[in-house]
């Protein structure tokens, strides 16, 4: 089953490039005999170049030449550019570009309404030609941030289109969120315009934020220079750039935090692409973290953290990995979901980890966690037998739990903050389409959210009355 | 007679292939322990129960698999192939590449009829390949997608298609503390549905394997696999061919409708639990030895205390004395009452068994009577290298407090709406819910009411 993953704008064209080397990498570890197989086929299609680009498919055998199927969308040229002339650029063709000039200028409007009218038909006929190589679609993923303009506008436009156009393939959205101190000051404005998009149109949200990550590579530094990690870092490694020369995390920050994304892409997919004892697919992930259409939004975790950075270390103990998925600083988002309310649990364990080891894990840390009366031993888990490469497991915990709301709170804050004093307003009222009660409407579905997440938050801890069996006649 | 069976989903097809193997290796073991005509005669009738001999390659399994993903089926057939002793055959598979979600809607309302066709023509095959027609066994867990809801569709279909013929379903109940969030959903819409069309349900329960994994096997990291061939073992001491009491000197011939006449005398109670002593690593097995009156002993203690293996039973729970003063409410908290048993000996000096304590009326429902309530099937051959091996298959109150549990945990999630959008969303509604619960709050009560 394929999933299709769509870049738009400028963050997801750079975490889908740092996606797309990895999966490679990935990939290229495993299949020693150069096959084209099935996990491959999820990402990749194999085409015989050798008349052209425009050659046939290949669905068996050697593999000729590997073509991402993807669609990446920016209104800016710089980063798909650099994309197209650095060590992918023979896995992409220009059939799956859509690309403009001048930006969205840091506003939603411009890219949901001026660029989504105008690249409509173009995304739509590229999206089309996209799918009919694939035999089995099961799943969009977005991958683009909140708080400009493209990502944010044009991307909540095209998830409106995929629900259109295939109403029955999942949308999984990796959408970055601004930050507090973010430079870009219409950003409360662009991430609450697009969470009314996310809340009505995506199937399941992964929501990030750029502090949890930059948190994370920091941890990863700290433990490499403390020696307490073996000391080999790998060529081509998170911290090194592709061209082999070492550059410090100041001058190419994005692309260490950009990396712990693609590795949660990477990890979300890897039962469904490769085999395992309990194989958790994407409709799965859906169908068992979603228990209310609204709430699905998703935090989560990726342990041990060393798996993020191409590090040869000793193995560590397997159990500390459970742990470590429950607390606060290994979230990608800032989010304490040991102290708040879990609605649904998943764990997707790679390598040699096996049932014991996960139930075993499961009942230490149960008792620490808060779940929700209906829902006391709801835990979705998952075994992959095929780890990340150089390691020996690796788990990804994806929550559906309030301590999402804060991350949700603060944007509402924020906005009202720019809000009240009707700042920077025109610049949205001025595009075509775009009125008052855009944003009224906006500020109204995240306010709804909001209060969802609080009904939920006032149940906990309060006493469990089961509801009573149904009565039948004796 | 041979019996076909059917592999849904991914733990049907994981565990089936273990049973597959399982047999395969009992038939070629050379630990049989009774004469070579009576071995013989054991070999040759498994092999016809179980496999097809095709001219010069290895035996292959009766066996239709069906998945709605292609990952495991292709694991499973490269697997068994790999063995060199058996294989399943190259068109005996049915499988998609969407999976069902985790949704037993999908699996039941749209993967059911979209692939009925397609399905069943490989069933129908595989009928046509037996000369005898015994009967049908699924396989499959209650917790996924495909297991649960498209075997409850295959259930019946194969009872619309072949209404004489048998069908035993062999169920596979998920840990308690969750594989799956919605698995109590899951498990509630396959069992109500699985009482209307198949015959009985053979129940396996995850959590009692996986202790018996921990604490009898000694298995420090238990993979799925283990479980799975645990189970298969367990089954294979029930489906291996046995002597029933009045079947004359061959091995029994319907072993599908011996089972179903022993042990399901009313269509309201249909719950079959399994156990099967003595267990423990391979590497043991010579060391040990264990005496028929031992395992008689421990198995009805076993029956009686609701036990799940043989460490660990409660001594102290008694059957009622006739004319006694124990409470009804005591009765029912502790002690298990029976509708019928069956139990199957396999091994040395079988013959010399006395299993006088298993017709106890004390044991049973007043509705027959102790000799109808009991049966046993003997087979000097010993199965999987045990020299000795006891198997309890047991219509009584031995599930009821899981089932129980399990159609409390749905109903708690289902009276505050969770998760029900995912089933509306493929034509499960509320009502079709409430219908299920129903059934089961019924199956419940009944047992209880024993």
């Amino acid at each position: 089953a394929v999933s299709l993953p769509f870049a738009v704008g400028q963050c997801g064209n750079q975490v889908g490039c740092r996606f797309w080397d990895l999966a490679l990498r990935e990939h290229a570890a495993l299949n020693k005999k150069g096959i084209y197989d099935e996990a491959l086929s999820s990402f990749f299609r194999n085409v015989d170049t050798r008349s052209g680009d425009n050659g046939p498919d290949i669905y068996r055998g050697k593999i000729c030449s590997l073509k991402a199927r993807a669609l990446l969308i920016d209104m800016e040229e710089g980063v798909v550019n650099e994309l197209l002339q650095g060590p992918l650029r023979d896995v992409f063709d220009s059939k799956q570009l859509i690309t403009d000039v001048s930006g969205s200028g840091n506003n939603w409007a411009v890219g949901h309404k001026i660029y989504g009218c105008q690249y409509r038909e173009k995304i739509l006929e590229k999206l089309r030609k996209t799918a009919e190589h694939c035999d089995c679609l099961q799943c969009f993923f977005i991958i683009h941030s909140m708080g400009g303009g493209t990502g944010s506008g044009l991307g909540t436009f095209v998830l409106n289109l995929l629900e259109e156009e295939f109403p029955e393939v999942y949308r999984f959205v990796t959408s970055v969120y601004p930050s507090g101190e973010d430079d870009v000051i219409t950003s409360p404005y662009n991430s609450v315009l697009a969470m009314k998009e996310l809340n009505e149109h995506a199937d399941c949200v992964l929501p990030i934020e750029n502090e949890s990550l930059f948190e994370i590579v920091n941890k990863i530094h700290q433990m490499i220079n403390s020696g307490k990690l073996g000391s080999v870092v790998k060529q081509n490694s998170l911290l090194t750039s592709s061209a082999g020369s070492a550059k410090t995390l100041q001058e190419k920050p994005f692309d260490a935090m950009n990396n712990i994304v693609a590795n949660l892409l990477l990890n979300l997919t890897s039962s469904a692409r490769f085999e395992g004892s309990l194989n958790m697919d994407l409709n799965e992930i859906s169908m068992n973290l979603v228990p209310f259409p609204r709430l699905h939004y998703l935090v989560s975790s990726l342990t041990p953290l060393y798996t993020l950075a191409d590090v040869n270390v000793p193995s560590r103990r397997l159990d500390q990995m459970f742990s470590d998925a429950f607390s606060r600083d290994h979230q990608l988002i800032q989010a304490d979901p040991k102290h708040s309310l879990y609605l649904a649990c998943a764990l997707l364990v790679r390598g040699n980890v096996q049932v014991s080891d996960l139930r075993r894990n499961i009942e230490r840390l149960k008792p620490s966690l808060h779940f929700v009366s209906w829902n006391q031993e709801g835990w979705k888990t998952g075994l992959c037998s095929v780890p990340p490469v150089g390691h020996s497991h690796s788990l990804l915990a994806l929550a559906n739990n309030t301590c999402v709301k804060p991350t949700f709170t603060e944007l509402k804050d924020r906005f009202m903050k720019l809000y009240k004093k009707k700042a920077h307003l025109h610049h949205y009222l001025q595009i075509d389409g775009m009125e008052q009660s855009s944003f009224s409407e906006a500020i109204s579905s995240l306010s709804d959210l909001i209060e969802e997440y609080n009904e939920l938050d006032a149940t906990k801890g309060g006493p469990r009355i089961d509801p009573s069996r149904l009565k039948i006649a004796v | 007679m041979s019996i076909v069976t059917v592999q849904l989903g991914q733990c049907g097809n994981q565990t089936g292939h273990e049973v597959f193997s399982a047999l395969c290796s009992d038939i070629r073991g050379t630990h049989g322990l009774c004469s070579k005509k009576e071995n013989e005669s054991y070999q040759d009738s498994s092999k016809e129960r179980f496999f097809c001999q095709e001219e010069s390659a290895v035996p292959v399994a009766r066996a239709v698999l069906v998945d709605m993903e292609p990952k495991v089926i292709s694991q499973t057939l490269s697997m068994a192939a790999r063995s060199g002793h058996w294989k399943y055959s190259s068109h005996s598979h049915f499988c998609q590449k969407q999976g069902s979600g985790n949704n037993w809607a999908n699996g039941y309302s749209v993967h059911g009829p979209r692939h009925k066709e397609a399905i069943m023509n490989l069933v129908q095959k595989e009928a046509e390949k037996c000369d005898r027609l015994g009967g049908f066994l699924t396989i499959m867990s209650m917790a996924g997608g495909t297991g649960s809801g498209l075997g409850a569709f295959v259930t019946q279909c194969l009872r619309d298609a072949f209404p004489a013929s048998f069908i035993l379903n062999h169920l596979i109940w998920p840990y308690g503390t969750g594989e799956v969030i919605v698995q109590n959903y899951n498990s509630v819409l396959t069992l109500s549905h699985l009482y209307h069309s198949s015959d009985a349900l053979l129940v396996h329960e995850n959590d009692v394997i996986h202790k018996i994994c921990a604490q009898l096997m000694n298995i420090k990291q238990i993979s799925f696999r283990d479980v799975n061939r645990v189970i298969a073992h367990q089954l294979g001491s029930v489906f291996q061919p046995t002597h029933t009491a009045g079947g004359g000197s061959g091995y029994s011939r319907n072993p599908l409708g011996d089972l179903m006449e022993a042990l399901v005398p009313h269509p309201e109670f249909r719950m079959l639990g399994l156990r099967n002593i003595p267990q423990m690593p391979e590497s043991c097995l010579a060391y040990s030895a264990f005496s028929w009156p031992g395992l008689v002993k421990h198995l009805r203690q076993m029956l009686i205390a609701r036990a799940q293996m043989e460490e660990g039973i409660d001594w102290q729970v008694r059957p009622p004395q006739p004319g006694s003063s124990i409470p009804s409410s005591n009765k029912a908290l502790n002690f298990n009452t029976s509708i019928a048993n069956l139990v199957i000996l396999r091994g040395k000096d079988v013959h010399t068994v006395d299993l006088g304590s298993f017709q106890d009326p004390s044991l049973y429902t007043s509705w027959l009577s102790p000799q109808d309530a009991f049966n046993a099937w003997k087979t000097p051959r010993a199965f999987n290298k045990y020299e000795k091996s006891a198997t309890l298959v047991s219509n009584s109150q031995f599930l009821l407090k899981p089932l129980d549990s399990i159609v409390g945990k749905a109903w708690n999630m289902f009276a505050s709406k969770a998760y029900l959008h995912q089933y509306t969303k493929f034509g499960i509604q509320e009502e079709d819910f409430l219908d299920c619960f129903t059934t089961l709050e019924q199956v419940i009560s009944s047992y209880t009411n024993l």
